[in-house]
């Protein structure tokens, strides 16, 4: 109890109440805007935060993560453009819904939908906690080492039909993690001699590069364009009333947010069409979907916004980041040397709940915020997308050069941009480079540190979860391969899609 | 956007054009990177294998290698996309922008934060196409807000332009802490 209200009172703070509140609305708006996505404005702001307090940072970079998809859903159901790439589901029934003149029941259904899973998502995370409390402390070097092992290997098999270009890309992101001085020999790796290589490359500067270049350079090389968002007419808080018609759709759906959420890798994207086939198989008008169904557009945003909760618990609970926004925000915690894992819930656990309770209030904020401005964010949705692109260039600098100053940083972030560029045009991944990078380094250091108690390969095993994670491990790895059989066998015509491009962003 | 029929479909990402050169890319780098690994990487005689220093190169480089590899048979055996060369093309004009990006980095010491970046994003929006007053007026108001916001506000680590120190003492005062 003494905790909770420690928590609260950290929410109480100015600063963190104004950090909410620029990060939420923000995020909305960034959200809003097809082309930018909270992947580039946290990349942006990241280097701004590690001056301030842990939580202020934090809950900034939070507020973004948890209401950008609430904005996203704005393109998604006006312009059939999703503005994150979590929404994309949401255009599916959101488009229709506005061609057919229904955009104000459609864009309110959304927001109430939304808030509904962000805040399941929550409440689950509450009353999980005191279950990670329990269990988190029995995650030693070697339990950490098998997560992020899965880790790995689940961001690659999510990538269905491109497994060997998102192998490729996270090894590439596990070997970036090498270069520099080992830290147990402080032997060089792979520095060439070059003085500023021998302190490695920074996951900042990629991050930076990979997510806020490359966008930029992405929209700077393509025509100008312009969407044209009608605005909305009809009071905003009709969707509430509409949204207990279908509690039970949203209350599953959020149920696929929470538990997709937690598992590294998979994320909102499963979540959604995950609880999207479940709402279209119980449905009574199942053949209604994709053409304007409200239970399908239920279904989409209750789930992607119960993630962003459900994300922060394989975090703060083992430090191990599921998607690249979560393994941003590792770098908050590390830079003010709070090292999310066990001892973050012995430790810090009024920092836990203080970020429990911004949660909340994001969503709170964010549905006020909503109700009164969603014509404004019509407007926002016009901006001419090369323009965006020279404003995402200019801001990629702060980021970049706020660090430490380094001419060599920008160059390096640029080299990443040209990257992520290509890879964006070739509808490759990129989020398996950054956890390759993260979780790559979590596995040496936590193998490392495992590696003198152990007298054979099979002590690696030999504790309860380190067992039970091991046999995920294979039983992941043994479904691929059936998948993979059984549509071999099938013979099942490709449908190419642009579903992935959204994805980059 | 077609609709998308299967939790398969759904995670399958296609081929676009340029990917064979990608592919070739990806594993000429890998081997090349892969060959180096004796030279660096140090081995140290009586450490397990898994603790020396050169076992997460070795295990990331050939795994990335042989990714790679099964990614280039996989292109090479596709049906083959037009427009691979307008492809790569684009990509390198995306270069002109990363040397806008690095000039932006290398003025900012020497004329100033606020200055340059008011330059810069009027240029570059003038390179971009765009000639109507409103828009460059965007740009400017746009370039001062970002710096108000992230140096005046915010405070980040950004350092004040050499050029300033020709200005009288209080204004050169103001320009170097806030702008």
């Amino acid at each position: 109890m003494e905790n909770l209200i420690s928590g609260l009172e950290i929410l109480l703070r100015w600063d963190v109440g104004l950090a909410l509140l620029i990060g939420s609305i923000g995020g909305v708006i960034i959200g809003a805007i097809p082309g930018v996505g909270p992947a580039v404005a946290i990349a942006i702001l990241l280097p701004a935060t590690f001056s301030l307090d842990p939580i202020v940072g934090l809950t900034m970079l939070l507020g973004i993560y948890g209401s950008s998809m609430y904005g996203g859903a704005i393109p998604a159901v006006l312009i059939n453009t999703p503005g994150t790439a979590v929404n994309a589901l949401t255009s599916y029934d959101g488009y229709p819904m506005t061609q057919r003149g229904e955009a104000h029941r459609a864009v309110s259904l959304a927001y109430s939908a939304s808030f509904w899973g962000g805040i399941i998502g929550i409440l689950c995370l509450i009353l999980l906690s005191p279950v990670l409390a329990i269990i988190a402390p029995m995650f030693g070097s070697r339990e950490i080492f098998l997560a992020a092992l899965l880790g790995i290997i689940l961001v690659i098999l999510a990538h269905r039909g491109q497994i060997f270009a998102a192998g490729l890309l996270a090894m590439f992101g596990i070997f970036l993690e090498t270069v520099g001085l080992h830290a147990a020999t402080y032997t060089p790796r792979y520095t060439f001699e070059l003085t500023f290589l021998s302190s490695g490359i920074n996951l900042i500067v990629v991050v930076l590069g990979l997510f806020a270049l490359s966008q930029a350079f992405f929209l700077l090389i393509e025509p100008d364009s312009s969407p044209d968002a009608k605005p909305v007419r009809g009071k905003m808080s009709a969707g509430i009333k509409e949204l207990l018609g279908h509690k039970r759709v949203a209350t599953v759906a959020s149920g696929f947010g929470v538990i997709l959420g937690m598992i590294p890798g998979t994320g909102e994207f499963t979540a959604q069409f995950m609880s999207y086939t479940y709402a279209q198989k119980t449905s009574k008008t199942p053949d209604d979907f994709g053409k304007g169904s409200p239970e399908g557009l239920v279904a989409s945003e209750a789930a992607n916004n119960a993630v962003p909760a459900a994300a922060m618990i394989p975090l703060l609970a083992l430090g191990i980041p599921g998607e690249a926004l979560t393994a941003m925000m590792l770098s908050v915690f590390y830079v003010h040397n709070v090292i999310p894992g066990p001892q973050l819930f012995q430790n810090n656990i009024d920092l836990v709940y203080g970020l429990y309770f911004a949660l909340i209030a994001l969503n709170v904020i964010v549905m006020v915020f909503l109700l009164f401005s969603t014509n404004l964010l019509t407007k926002v949705i016009r901006i001419p997308t090369r323009f965006l692109g020279v404003m995402i260039l200019l801001l990629s600098f702060v980021g970049v050069y706020s660090l430490r100053n380094s001419l060599t940083d920008c160059m390096i972030a640029s080299g990443f941009g040209v990257l992520g560029l290509v890879l964006k045009r070739l509808n490759l991944p990129i989020v398996p480079i950054i956890l390759g990078m993260v979780l790559g380094g979590i596995m040496e250091v936590k193998l490392r540190s495992a590696l003198p108690r152990l007298q054979s390969p099979l002590d690696m095993i030999n504790r309860p979860i380190a067992a039970i994670l091991f046999g995920i491990i294979i039983l992941v790895l043994i479904l691929h391969v059936r998948t993979m059989i059984r549509e071999w066998r099938a013979h099942q015509v490709d449908e190419d899609h642009d579903l992935h491009d959204a994805q980059q962003r | 956007m077609s609709r998308v029929k299967t939790l398969q479909a759904l995670f399958k990402r296609y081929r676009r054009p340029g990917d064979i050169v990608f592919a070739w890319f990806a594993l000429v780098v890998s081997v090349v990177l892969l060959s180096q690994i004796t030279d660096q990487t140090v081995w140290r005689d009586g450490k397990p294998v898994m603790a020396q220093p050169r076992f997460w190169p070795a295990v990331s480089l050939g795994g990335m290698a042989g990714f790679a590899a099964l990614h280039l048979i996989g292109s090479a055996l596709s049906e083959r996309i037009e427009g691979r060369w307008q492809e790569v093309r684009l990509w390198f004009a995306s270069l002109e922008f990363a040397g806008w990006f690095i000039a932006y980095a290398i003025v900012v010491p020497y004329a100033g934060y606020l200055p340059t970046t008011l330059v810069f994003a009027v240029l570059l929006c003038l390179r971009m196409g765009y000639r109507s007053r409103g828009m460059l007026l965007a740009a400017g108001v746009t370039a001062v807000v970002i710096v108000v916001l992230f140096k005046s506000l915010l405070k980040v680590n950004l350092p004040g332009g050499r050029v300033y120190e020709v200005l009288p003492e209080g204004l050169r005062q103001i320009m170097l802490t806030y702008f």
